[in-house]
């Protein structure tokens, strides 16, 4: 089957928090056809990729019936809560951060997603 | 019990800061039977205490008293209960504050206020200590004895039990402390149809629900990412509404009229806010499954919860504590197309050798160039050369002062001594901020709850 790459942002939507040093960040399908495809690609060894040098460790949990994937990203707020010095001090935006990342999906699956955004 | 009773939960509050006029627009805008304000995060409760430090009679959230003076009617004509922890670090306070406005306002004899204590474990913290608690640190695992003079408040995070007593006694308005923001709203579901404590899917049902409150406006409509041009009128939005049923399913829904937008989407994304392990969210009341959490659209701005199941409550209760750690600063300046990065990062390597020069020690300098990487770092990418200004953002923290206070001073010379075309200066020098850290434990409720107290003020 033919295959492309496309940003994570064409296929889910994300929200993220805090939870003392490390960030959270919840992964949800924008179309429930597209779960299986992020559990298959969006695995935390990936994520740990895509956040290199950002993060100590990433696990996942799965939520199907909210197709829905949730990150726990560790060492992610420079001590997190009143410690940090960074802007994103409660990790609020490293849900966006993580829609910056490729996989690969069929063809016809990103087309339909560059639809549905434009 | 009429199975076909539902109660209306109406959140008002999401953080201590949210809008004012929240509050105000659940009790006047339709009906419910229950406000619930949360106010309190882990941070909140070290500045709480800070400001108790300095005065006796504060430690809580003043706003408070000043929305329950604009709520009085609602709650003495048409019985509207309000639960909220804004109590902080002096609920007791809290609740005479509360009290006095009642009595100026006339209502006095109509409003009976319940003040919920027990979860201020610092009085007798050294007892706790020497009674063989290690309060170890759930992260590093390291024992409370390493900060232990540092300790500024430790306070027990308290489930429902309180709130369905103060309710059972009739209070119309209850104040605590360390309540758990799911608490505020499971307490008056299960005072409503007397469910069992230990019926762990009707108790994970309410817990659930209370999450779905306990961030005000980010389940309807607010902070949504999802097609987030389409949410309207977000200037009026409407705070969420749960309308409980007794089988524990519910409805997500808010105000006719208002703004904003309850939707699957919306649900969902509060729903994995700040979660962790998704099948074991922990509560003092009950563990609760969110992979057992079935969503539908029932109708424009209605979002039905059911299916919820959950387990056994856990032996141990969440310990907050907070204590002194160091000093903060931060300094920012703005530098102007054109080359404004490289402008910036000039003026970040001209201040690092100075204060190098200057023999200061940080246990970190962080340097950010707002406009180019200080939400998402390296992923950013490479900055576009004609962007138009990028603020310098330098943070430096310390366990000792001084170091930090001399930081502040080296901000502005950068103004005439650095590189060009630099502005917004303005603000003068950085503010030294102490850093009060969070240090979370568990402890036996064995040890806590014989000391929670309902009274009647």
């Amino acid at each position: 089957m033919a295959t492309t790459r496309v940003q994570l942002r064409l296929l889910a939507h994300a929200r993220s928090g805090d939870k003392g040093d490390a960030a959270n960040v919840g992964l949800i399908a924008l179309e429930p056809e597209y779960y299986d495809l992020l559990c298959r690609e969006v695995t935390a060894k990936r994520v740990a990729r895509h956040f290199k040098g950002m993060v100590s460790g990433v696990d996942r949990y799965e939520l199907p019936n909210l197709h829905a994937l949730n990150f726990m990203l560790h060492g992610a707020l420079d001590g997190g809560g009143t410690l940090s010095l960074k802007t994103d001090a409660q990790g609020k935006v490293y849900s966006t951060a993580l829609l910056r990342m490729e996989i690969e999906v069929p063809r016809k699956v990103a087309r339909r997603a560059k639809e549905a955004a434009a | 019990m009429n199975v076909n009773k539902t109660v209306r939960i109406a959140s008002g509050q999401g953080f201590w800061g949210d809008w004012l006029e929240a509050p105000v627009r659940q009790v006047e805008g339709g009906d419910i039977d229950y406000l619930v304000l949360d106010y309190l995060a882990e941070v909140t409760m070290s500045i709480l205490q800070k400001q108790r430090s300095r005065d006796p009679s504060r430690g809580y959230a003043r706003d408070f008293v000043t929305t329950v003076e604009r709520i009085l009617p609602g709650i003495a004509d048409r019985g509207v209960r309000v639960i909220s922890n804004a109590g902080g670090v002096n609920p007791r306070a809290c609740a005479e504050a509360v009290r006095a406005a009642a009595d100026r306002a006339g209502l006095g004899s109509k409003i009976r206020i319940a003040l919920v204590t027990g979860d201020d474990l610092l009085p007798g913290l050294d007892a706790l200590v020497a009674g063989g608690e290690q309060l170890a640190n759930m992260d590093t695992g390291r024992p409370l004895s390493d900060v232990r003079p540092s300790v500024r408040s430790a306070n027990a995070y308290l489930g429902m039990m309180p709130v369905v007593e103060a309710l059972d006694r009739g209070a119309n308005i209850v104040i605590t402390g360390r309540v758990t923001d799911t608490g505020l709203t499971l307490g008056p579901l299960v005072h409503e149809f007397g469910w069992a404590a230990d019926d762990w899917d009707r108790i994970a049902a309410g817990t659930i629900a209370g999450h779905i409150l306990e961030c005000g406006a980010q389940s309807s409509g607010g902070n949504l990412l999802r097609d987030w041009r389409t949410v309207k009128r977000l200037d009026e939005v409407g705070f969420p509404i749960v309308v409980a049923e007794a089988d524990g399913a519910f409805t997500v829904t808010k105000h006719p009229g208002t703004g904003g937008v309850v939707n699957v989407a919306s649900v969902t994304e509060q729903l994995v806010y700040e979660m962790g392990d998704p099948k074991n969210y922990i509560t003092p009341d009950g563990v609760a499954d969110f992979s057992s959490i079935r969503l539908h659209q029932t109708g424009k701005n209605r979002v039905r919860v059911s299916g919820i199941t959950g387990g056994p409550r856990t032996d141990f209760l969440k310990v907050s504590i907070a204590y002194a750690w160091g000093w903060k600063a931060i300094g920012s300046l703005v530098y102007s197309w054109p080359e404004a990065v490289d402008k910036a990062k000039a003026a970040d390597r001209i201040l690092r050798k100075r204060l190098k020069a200057l023999g200061l020690d940080f246990d970190q300098i962080l340097t950010e160039l707002v406009g180019v990487n200080a939400t998402h770092g390296r992923l950013s990418g490479e900055p576009d050369p004609e962007i138009a200004e990028v603020m310098l953002r330098v943070g430096v923290r310390s366990r000792d002062r001084d170091p930090v206070e001399r930081f502040t001073r080296e901000i502005a010379p950068l103004v005439l001594t650095g590189p060009p075309s630099v502005t917004g200066f303005a603000g003068g020098r950085p503010q030294v901020e102490e850093i009060v850290a969070y240090w979370p434990a568990l402890m036996s409720r064995e040890r806590i709850e014989p000391d929670v107290r309902v009274e009647m003020i």
